[in-house]
């Protein structure tokens, strides 16, 4: 009895009813939603044969849009989790006028689409913008280059820092802080010892999620990238391009790569978060 | 460490926690702040630790006043209610933090700091449990962790907020003896903020109790228990029975006594009759064959322990009377539940109704 239900612990009934019926929700909805439509990307892309996927898959120009997809996003998001851990600890520690405002600005790049926040950052750089005026002739030309694909990513990658930290800073303990300052820690050793590695684990999500989303991004980036190849064509771009050559195959194969490096990407960045949550003791 | 309030008031927005108070601490004691929730408490423990800082007023330390000084400048060690450990340190760094984070210049080398925990580790008995985290230990062994973090900079002053308050019954009495002997071993100055007035009363050198944000009296244990200054402190401590009764030109007769009132706030008693409190402990209370006395009949007999409680109704009193008796007395009256008896005091003391307090006895809340 005992080693069945061990077995099957699973199975074992639950103070939660209902693991039956929401499991098979899940999964059908899943399979639906996320893997039908991953699977024929996948059954696409094998349509090519091995040879010549690789082949498709590591052309000069797919590296140069891998690095520059992968690389910005990284930069992006790792900008991000600075200034977004930064917001957020605005937000929660202090009290200021228009503090709801400020609070409801940060998720304008949720709601905004990204091709008006393409435009309007692409103009703001732009040679004649309002920034770029001042940058430019200081020889930093960032509109219709990587770095314009990096200050895109930034834009709209912030939220995601901000909100998921900003939680787990309200509800740190304030006694906690008070407990490293009786100790004799001034505010840096008390916030480089005891804040930080509380809210680490929220701000490497958050920087998975900016991550993720950098990555997939394609409605701002290429506005402002320029677009050209080798050195700014993000990699959806490199795909719209082949679709609109009507070489679908070689469109999933370079998704099907792109695919496939997301996935051990967020792996990694998944296991270190369990790895940094362990290390909270819980 | 001589700790000096000097005329501390407090103030949260409109909300005054401290009103003009004045204490004084000598070294070596330990006293215990007592009082209900909301009184103020946590609030003078907070600004002597330099957690808050009093709106008017000083603290002063060893005769110089430390009010301009941070929590971390004036070496006292805090024990929080919650223990407030570092989750992500061991048990070995969260009790070596404060000295970790002294400037280099003046840092123990990190041999000495290896040292110092692990004598700390083994004064509160945690020596196994140098690699764990907190989430690993029990509720007393988190606390004790967090004393040990407290003493770990040779602080001054120890000041504990509520320290058996998350803890459950029997490790809470261990707790509290291990941390009398504790105090009395390191002779360091100690003050611990507590609504229970047992706690209060057994471990304490001097108990300071409070009301909302003032000091209703300070002295021994037995001068709170014996002769409360105020309503309000018989009240709160508790294990003591309110009847009402009629003062006439400030005197009562109660059960046999007569009993002269007293104001606490140095107010004159009304001329006349006026309604009254007497307040009798249960063991000022003797039960007699009936007709020997104001008739009572027993209610209820709990006579499992060295006294045994007896409760019983008399005409006209709304709750029942706790009486203490010995167990020898009990058994030679023979009380059975509904028996006739009569009740007689041999001591009571009398305030006028205008000078209760508002809440009623009992432990207050959390």
């Amino acid at each position: 009895m005992s080693s069945a239900a061990s077995q099957r612990s699973w199975l074992t009934p639950s103070v939660v009813p209902g693991f039956g019926m929401t499991m098979g929700f899940t999964l059908v909805y899943l399979s639906l939603i996320v893997l039908l439509p991953l699977a024929a990307l996948v059954v696409r892309a094998g349509g090519l044969g091995w040879d010549q996927f690789v082949a498709v898959v590591t052309a000069p120009r797919a590296v140069a849009a891998y690095r520059l997809s992968f690389g910005a996003a990284f930069i992006a998001a790792a900008i991000n989790i600075v200034f977004g851990v930064l917001v957020a600890w605005v937000l929660v520690r202090y009290r200021f006028p228009f503090k709801r405002l400020v609070d409801g600005l940060v998720d304008l790049p949720f709601a905004l689409p990204t091709a008006v926040a393409g435009i309007a950052l692409a103009t703001l750089f732009s040679k004649n913008g309002w920034i770029g005026s001042v940058v430019e002739p200081l020889g930093l030309k960032v509109a219709f280059t990587p770095l314009g694909v990096m200050v895109a990513l930034v834009f709209i990658g912030l939220p995601f820092v901000v909100r998921t930290v900003q939680p787990v800073l309200q509800d740190l303990d304030k006694e906690v802080e008070e407990a490293a300052a009786s100790l004799g820690a001034d505010r840096f050793q008390t916030f480089r010892h005891v804040i930080l590695p509380s809210i680490l684990p929220a701000a490497v999500t958050g920087f998975a999620l900016a991550f993720a989303r950098a990555i997939g991004e394609y409605g701002s980036v290429i506005f402002i990238a320029g677009n050209l190849p080798m050195k700014s064509e993000i990699v959806p771009l490199l795909i719209i391009i082949k679709l609109e050559q009507f070489d679908y195959r070689g469109a999933a194969a370079i998704g099907a790569a792109m695919l496939a490096a997301s996935f051990v990407l967020l792996l990694v960045i998944n296991m270190l978060q369990r790895w940094s949550r362990q290390r909270m003791g819980g | 460490m001589v700790i000096e309030v000097r005329n501390v008031t407090k103030r949260f927005d409109t909300f005054t926690a401290l009103h003009g108070l004045n204490l004084q601490i000598q070294p070596g004691e330990l006293v215990a702040l007592l009082g209900p929730s909301g009184s103020g408490k946590t609030t003078l423990l907070r600004v002597i630790a330099g957690l808050e800082f009093a709106n008017e007023g000083q603290i002063l330390f060893d005769g110089t006043d430390a009010g301009g000084r941070h929590v971390g400048e004036r070496r006292v060690g805090f024990v929080f209610q919650h223990y407030a450990l570092f989750r992500h340190m061991t048990v070995f760094e969260n009790i070596a933090f404060g000295l970790r984070v002294v400037p280099r210049q003046r840092r123990m080398s990190d041999s000495d700091i290896k040292k110092r925990v692990n004598s700390l580790l083994s004064l509160v008995q945690l020596d196994r449990l140098a690699d764990r985290y907190p989430t690993q230990l029990s509720g007393g062994q988190r606390q004790r962790v967090a004393l040990a973090r407290a003493l770990a900079i040779e602080p001054r002053v120890l000041l504990l907020d509520e320290p058996f308050g998350a803890l459950d019954a029997k490790v809470r009495k261990e707790l509290r003896r291990w941390l009398r002997r504790l105090h009395d071993d390191m002779g360091l100055t100690s003050i611990f903020v507590t609504h229970d007035q047992e706690e209060a009363l057994e471990l304490a050198d001097r108990v300071v109790v409070m009301n909302q944000g003032a000091i209703e009296q300070v002295g021994t244990p037995e001068e709170v228990y014996d002769s409360p200054a105020t309503p309000f402190v018989y009240e709160f401590l508790g294990n003591v029975n309110r009847v009402p009764c009629r003062i006439e030109n400030g005197k009562v007769s109660l059960w046999g006594v007569d009993v002269a009132a007293e104001t606490h706030d140095g107010a004159t008693l009304p001329a006349g009759e006026t309604a009254g409190f007497a307040y009798v402990r249960p063991h000022d209370i003797e039960l007699l064959p009936a007709g020997q006395g104001e008739p009572a009949v027993v209610r209820h007999v709990a006579a499992a322990g060295p006294t045994a409680r007896i409760e019983v109704s008399v005409q006209g009193v709304q709750p029942l009377i706790e009486a203490q008796l010995s167990r020898k007395r009990y058994l030679d009256l023979g009380l059975k539940v509904g028996q006739q008896v009569a009740i007689a005091a041999r001591a009571a003391r009398v305030f006028p109704a205008s000078a209760s307090p508002g809440p009623p006895a009992g432990p207050a809340g959390l």
